[in-house]
């Protein structure tokens, strides 16, 4: 007798949400995809609003990842009529098997069996003196604003942090007639080239990297090695940053900063679920614990695949979430008919040693958070400056973050410790001269983003 | 307006030829294109989102994906939503400050 397919509820419709759904109705089943966007691509593939006038073809939205994406979106429309998609919809807390779900302000709650958490990636944030002026924003932010709106951040922009998204955003911008005022990075350019010869290995990507430099070179844009962020200038609004290499400081006028250190797996849903979490030493964060095809370890039946479980990039998030769609059915005695893992594994393995290089190439220097001023605000909701939690550490005696949290507020606000979650455990390690992974990590306190008070008085428990 | 505000801070850059709708700032009539988030429309015109109140610093948003909860404007009825990822709908009336005119009524 046929046994009752398995209620699967998946989270994220970018591409490791996508390509496990598409497994899942491969081997019958009819999972249930709850997204917070309007359209499916995640914050990489993110699309423009369906309505007319957003003209742009997707070789313009998304460069040289034009093909994949387009793959994505028709699997997408192949296996629309086959799931439950639930789009502008929040997945805002997680008991037992149960999902609590805004939508438009109203709660639903459904019940699942397995769990697939494809929540991504979001920007790390190095604060600064100045960081929180209007005309700051995240990396990530200044890349959205140009896919999903056609805008830029500003008329003239300096793009400051590390990693390949930043030299890509910079180089989209330039494309777009916005050429940046400066690109600032703390790596060094010895470091950058040295992690490069490794690259050879991955020649699209090296050539990927390549011609971003090029492009913005050609183009004119100042391109600082070894540079920091002294701080964002101006009064009401940003008129400029100040920034230091080994000579003196100076001022770059600008109107607007990209700013974003690399990216950071979003695990709050994760901690919610259950998930047991261990600190990986490379990404400096706490990461759920999984095996390679991304079963949980902590509980049955939760699958964590694509950034949300460690930053592996958009092209490995497609295969790892295939690799966790075949986990969950492989654990529910289910077959995934015509599918072979043996080039998913592959290929993430293959992401995995690129990543480990951009990492070398792109460390952050510890110094940026010892360095930072007492004053510079750490925690933007509750408007708490690192000095004031330098303070938490040596007065109160708290050697914890969420001791920390409970004395200083930070990382108890809106953003839930997004932004400021990373400076903290650095700032808390530094100040009490201890390793990052000794001051823990904050523990995730649902809703995982703001609901209102009447989003959840309606839901019963 | 005498807010502190500046110029524009968002440029457009492409898909420009959208269909024009009608909103309101603080009273102000406006135009803004279909499609847009409540964000671009006010900051494609304008520097803030939220003016300066005595606890809240002044806003023009940071994330622009619904993570940071930086961009909160107010509509007029009271509501209060994410400026970010929410869209324009012709008649939108929204408020850069909390509209305490409700204490009123």
């Amino acid at each position: 007798m046929a046994q009752q397919p398995p209620r699967i509820l998946i989270v994220g419709a970018g591409p490791a949400g996508l390509r496990a759904a598409e497994l899942l109705v491969a081997a019958g089943c009819a999972p249930i995809l709850v997204d917070e966007a309007p359209r499916i691509g995640g914050q990489i593939y993110r699309q423009p609003p369906r309505v007319p006038g957003f003209s742009r073809a997707a070789k313009e939205l998304y460069g040289s990842s034009a093909e994949r994406a387009k793959d994505l979106f028709v699997a997408f429309d192949r296996i629309r009529h086959r799931i439950d998609y639930r789009p502008q919809s929040l997945v805002y807390d997680l008991i037992d098997n149960r999902a609590f779900i805004a939508t438009a302000g109203k709660t639903s709650q459904l019940e699942f069996d397995a769990l697939i958490l494809a929540t991504g990636a979001m920007d790390r944030i190095v604060p600064a003196p100045g960081w929180t002026l209007p005309g700051v924003y995240s990396l990530g932010g200044a890349q959205i604003a140009l896919k999903h709106q056609g805008c830029t951040i500003g008329a003239k922009v300096a793009f400051v942090g590390v990693g390949p998204l930043l030299l890509l955003t910079a180089y989209q911008y330039a494309r777009a007639g916005v050429t940046p005022a400066a690109i600032v990075l703390p790596s060094r350019r010895g470091a950058l080239i040295g992690a490069g010869l490794p690259l050879l290995g991955h020649p699209s990507a090296a050539a990927r990297g390549l011609r971003w430099l090029l492009g913005l070179r050609r183009r004119g844009v100042p391109i600082l090695f070894d540079h920091r962020l002294e701080r964002v200038a101006g009064e009401e609004s940003v008129t400029g940053i100040v920034v230091k290499g080994s000579g003196a400081a100076r001022k770059i006028a600008c109107d607007a900063v990209a700013l974003g250190y690399g990216l950071q797996s979003e695990t709050q849903l994760a901690d919610l679920a259950g998930a047991r979490f261990a600190f990986d030493a490379a990404q400096r964060q706490w990461l759920p614990l999984t095996d390679g095809f991304g079963r949980a370890a902590g509980r049955e039946h939760l699958y964590i695949a694509g950034d949300g479980n460690g930053i592996l990039g958009a092209d490995a998030a497609e295969a790892r979430g295939r690799l966790a769609a075949l986990a969950l059915l492989a654990d529910s005695g289910l077959e995934a008919p015509g599918y072979r893992p043996g080039p998913d594994l592959v290929a993430v393995a293959r992401w995995t040693r690129l990543q480990a290089n951009l990492r070398r190439a792109f460390a952050l220097p510890v110094d940026l958070f010892t360095a930072l001023p007492d004053d510079t605000l750490l925690c933007r909701c509750e408007g708490v400056p690192v000095g004031a939690y330098r303070g938490i550490a040596g007065i109160m005696g708290a050697r914890e973050l969420n001791r920390a949290k409970s004395y200083s507020r930070v990382g108890m606000g809106r953003c839930q410790g997004r932004l400021c979650g990373h400076a903290a455990a650095e700032v808390l390690a530094g100040t009490l001269g201890v390793s990052l992974d000794s001051v823990g990590r904050l523990r995730c306190q649902p809703p995982v983003k703001p609901v209102t008070v009447a989003t959840i008085a309606e839901r019963q428990i | 307006m005498s807010d502190g505000n500046t110029g524009p801070r968002l440029q457009r850059v492409a898909d420009l030829d959208r269909q024009l709708i009608e909103i309101s700032i603080d009273g102000w009539q406006l135009s803004a294109m279909e499609g847009d988030t409540i964000l671009v429309a006010m900051l494609t015109q304008r520097g803030l989102l939220r003016q300066k109140q005595e606890v809240e610093p002044a806003g023009a948003g940071f994330c622009l994906m619904g993570a940071c909860q930086d961009c909160w404007v107010w509509l007029e009825d009271g509501r209060r939503i994410r400026a970010c990822s929410t869209y324009v709908e012709a008649g939108l009336r929204i408020r850069t400050t909390w509209p305490s005119s409700l204490l009123e009524s």
